[in-house]
């Protein structure tokens, strides 16, 4: 579904992605972790074009993201994405946020945007905030909006960077807690994390980078089981020291 | 033709400068340099009496107490809330009839010239030192407090706190936001042209009508007030690195 | 002090009115094709390419570093030619024209840094999520940054509206009557400057303190 090949970024003389390859099929979860700075947001706000690259191929669905002839918007509609600081519209309510880019994205009518956005708002536990502001909810609260309304696009797969790391512990959970739901039901996701429990419990594979590369790229057991690099042991035995 | 230019250039007569004026005071050329100079100097005095004020006032509005900051306060208000064309011509048709001794010495031992220079500078000065108080004050805000306690602790009284450790900073900071006043304080001066200051945007006029070559007059007069926004702005630049301190604002650590 | 004679006011007060309309309707109009060019060049101003936005940096500074007296005296020399130009048998007020025209073009220059400073203020991730859900940057504009922009700089353009208000008695040097030019004239006709002129400034001073007082307290309402 997400075919990344041999993608370099540079910012100017600094390079921040360097040959970089990999895959996400179609209903699969992939968590990419890395130490900061290791270009694993920039690499997925490559995947939906957010950020150029100079070098390589990105591919959605046989649609290629740097092409110049490519309808970025339109290929940015069927790819949901959360950011870390949520980046919910401060001056629309819960459901306008929701709504918003389907009626002018999707042109769907308000009854059909309205109705959507409920019963995701719903299945996020948070239909009774539907006329809030965003500043009037709490950070894990925006956070669920956010991917509501990502998800409210039907997207066919959903991008994630850094979901949880603005987020007070106590309420990582609920966040985690939405994007597990969705992993199980079946939903294709590439998540930039360090919650190793969330890789744990539903990713299929775990992508480690470090200064612009993609150092380890294998299946979830494997990489926790022997993480081959060093970079990798390392980078693990201190997040778990946690 | 004195200047080097060609005589007719965009389709416009630039001999125009070179000719007599009609005051035979010089040629135009000269004339509008007599403009150049009389906005130059009721600018700089104006600043002078901005700041002057405007610092006063500023530090007036930080002070202890209610009193004197709210006297500081009700000059602010009232000299940024009446336009500036009507602060002139209070000063210069209102404010003689209404202080008599004042009055007196401005109507009778100034030439007209004299009269319109000082309601001009008084005026500008006036207008202009409110928004230089707002400025100090704000300047004087961004301070840490405890600069203005470690001052005293040191034995020093208020006045030695504000001069010797307050002041420094804070104007090092708002050279900026000062320096733009400073330019406005240029392009307002252009209202005095109309009390008869023979001011740059005067002596445009006049050339214009009494030569009725408007676009020559124009063109030039804008070229000469952009030059001095970019002399300003440079000599602005040249004085904020000079007085940059290290570590601070933007200084060198 | 002299007695000061206040009679020649009342029978004036029409005329003040009249001036008072020519005041708000110079006032009205430059604050409306003010903001909306304003946003065109700001938006152009900020602009990748450099095109656009090396002519909306000319426009601005341009504008910003000649006097209001100027740019009033150079529009009323050219919009008259323009409508000669344009209409065999110009019809319009020549001088109210030229000053709505001086007025929305210089006021376009200081409400385009306002609002560039505004868009400029709205984080880079506002952006990217606009354009994530498939928006047009044309659309993530108009949506998304826009109405956040405005909001917050509410107070500056409104702030900047109250000092036009002030400035459009500089319409005196071009010979059009507004509030101020009335005022004066009356006081000239009447020998009744120092009253004319004290009252023209009572009428400034109330308008503005009371309207920038409003902006001070819509100011800490937005902060809160």
């Amino acid at each position: 579904m997400i075919s990344i090949q041999d993608v370099s970024k540079w910012y100017g003389e600094f390079q921040v992605l360097r040959d970089c390859t990999t895959r996400v099929d179609k209903g699969e979860v992939v968590v990419v972790c890395g130490p900061s700075g290791s270009g694993k947001s920039t690499l997925i706000k490559c995947v939906n074009g957010l950020e150029p690259f100079q070098k390589g191929e990105i591919r959605i669905e046989n649609v290629s993201v740097g092409d110049r002839r490519t309808n970025l918007p339109r290929l940015r509609a069927r790819v949901g994405m959360v950011f870390q600081h949520f980046e919910l519209f401060p001056h629309l309510t819960v459901m306008q946020n929701l709504t918003i880019a389907q009626r002018r994205v999707l042109k769907r009518n308000v009854r059909g945007a309205t109705d959507k956005g409920l019963a995701l708002l719903e299945a996020v536990g948070l239909k009774a905030h539907a006329q809030k502001y965003p500043a009037q909810l709490s950070g894990g609260q925006q956070q669920r909006v956010a991917i509501a309304r990502a998800l409210a696009m039907d997207p066919i797969a959903m991008l994630f960077d850094e979901p949880t790391s603005a987020l007070d512990p106590e309420m990582i959970k609920e966040v985690l807690d939405v994007m597990v739901r969705l992993a199980q039901d079946g939903m294709t996701m590439m998540v930039v994390t360090h919650e190793m429990g969330f890789a744990r419990r539903v990713a299929h594979r775990v992508i480690f980078m470090d200064q612009g590369r993609i150092v380890e790229d294998r299946p979830k057991d494997d990489f926790f089981k022997d993480p081959g690099t060093e970079r990798a042991q390392q980078f693990l035995s201190k997040i778990l020291a946690h | 033709m004195s200047l080097g230019l060609p005589h007719t250039f965009l389709g416009l007569d630039w001999s125009i400068f070179a000719q007599p004026a009609f005051d035979r005071s010089g040629t135009y050329f000269q004339f509008l340099l007599v403009g150049l100079q009389w906005t130059l100097i009721i600018s700089v005095l104006g600043w002078a009496v901005a700041f002057v004020i405007g610092s006063i006032a500023g530090i007036m509005r930080t002070l202890p107490g209610r009193i004197l900051p709210s006297i500081a306060a009700v000059y602010v208000e009232v000299f940024r809330n009446v336009p500036l064309l009507v602060q002139l011509f209070l000063w210069y048709f209102v404010m003689p009839e209404l202080i008599p001794g004042i009055g007196m010495w401005f109507k009778q031992g100034l030439n007209p010239l004299l009269q319109q220079m000082v309601a001009a500078v008084l005026c500008l000065g006036f207008f202009t030192g409110a928004r230089v108080a707002e400025q100090v004050r704000s300047g004087l805000g961004s301070l840490p407090r405890a600069q203005r306690a470690a001052g005293l602790a040191l034995g020093l009284n208020l006045m030695q706190v504000y001069l010797l450790i307050l002041l420094p900073v804070a104007y090092r900071i708002i050279i900026p936001t000062l320096t733009s006043e400073f330019l406005n304080i240029i392009k307002n001066s252009a209202v005095a042209s109309t009390i008869g200051l023979v001011e740059l945007s005067r002596q445009s006029q006049q050339l214009g009508e009494f030569t009725a070559h408007w676009y020559e007059s124009f063109i030039a007069v804008t070229v000469l007030y952009a030059a001095i926004n970019v002399a300003v702005m440079l000599a602005a630049r040249y004085l904020e690195r000079a007085a940059r301190l290290p570590g601070l604002v933007g200084g060198h650590k | 002090m002299p007695a000061l004679d206040w009679s020649s006011i009342p029978g004036a007060l029409p005329f003040l009115w009249n001036g008072m309309l020519v005041t708000l309707s110079i006032t009205g109009v430059a604050i409306l094709v003010g903001i909306v060019l304003g946003t065109l060049i700001a938006t152009a101003r900020l602009s990748a390419n450099p095109i656009p936005s090396s002519l909306a940096a000319l426009y601005v500074n341009g504008f910003r570093s000649i006097p209001l007296v100027m740019v009033l005296l150079w529009f009323y020399l050219l919009v008259p030619q323009l409508i000669q130009a344009l209409f065999k048998n110009p019809a319009a007020d020549i001088r109210l024209v030229s000053a709505f025209v001086a007025f929305s073009l210089f006021e376009a220059s200081y409400y385009a840094e306002i609002i560039r400073a505004g868009i400029q203020s709205v984080s880079r991730g506002q952006v990217s999520a606009g354009l994530a859900l498939g928006m047009s940057r044309a659309q993530t504009m108009r949506l998304i940054v826009l109405p956040q922009a405005f909001r917050r700089m509410l107070p500056l353009l409104l702030t900047q509206a109250i000092i036009l208000f002030q400035d459009t008695s500089l319409v005196y040097v071009i010979g059009l009557s507004e509030f101020f030019g009335v005022a004066y004239r009356t006081g000239d006709r009447d020998g009744t400057i120092v009253e004319l002129l004290l009252f023209a400034g009572a009428v400034y001073f109330v308008l503005c303190f009371a309207a920038s007082s409003l902006v001070r307290v819509l100011q800490r309402k937005i902060a809160l």
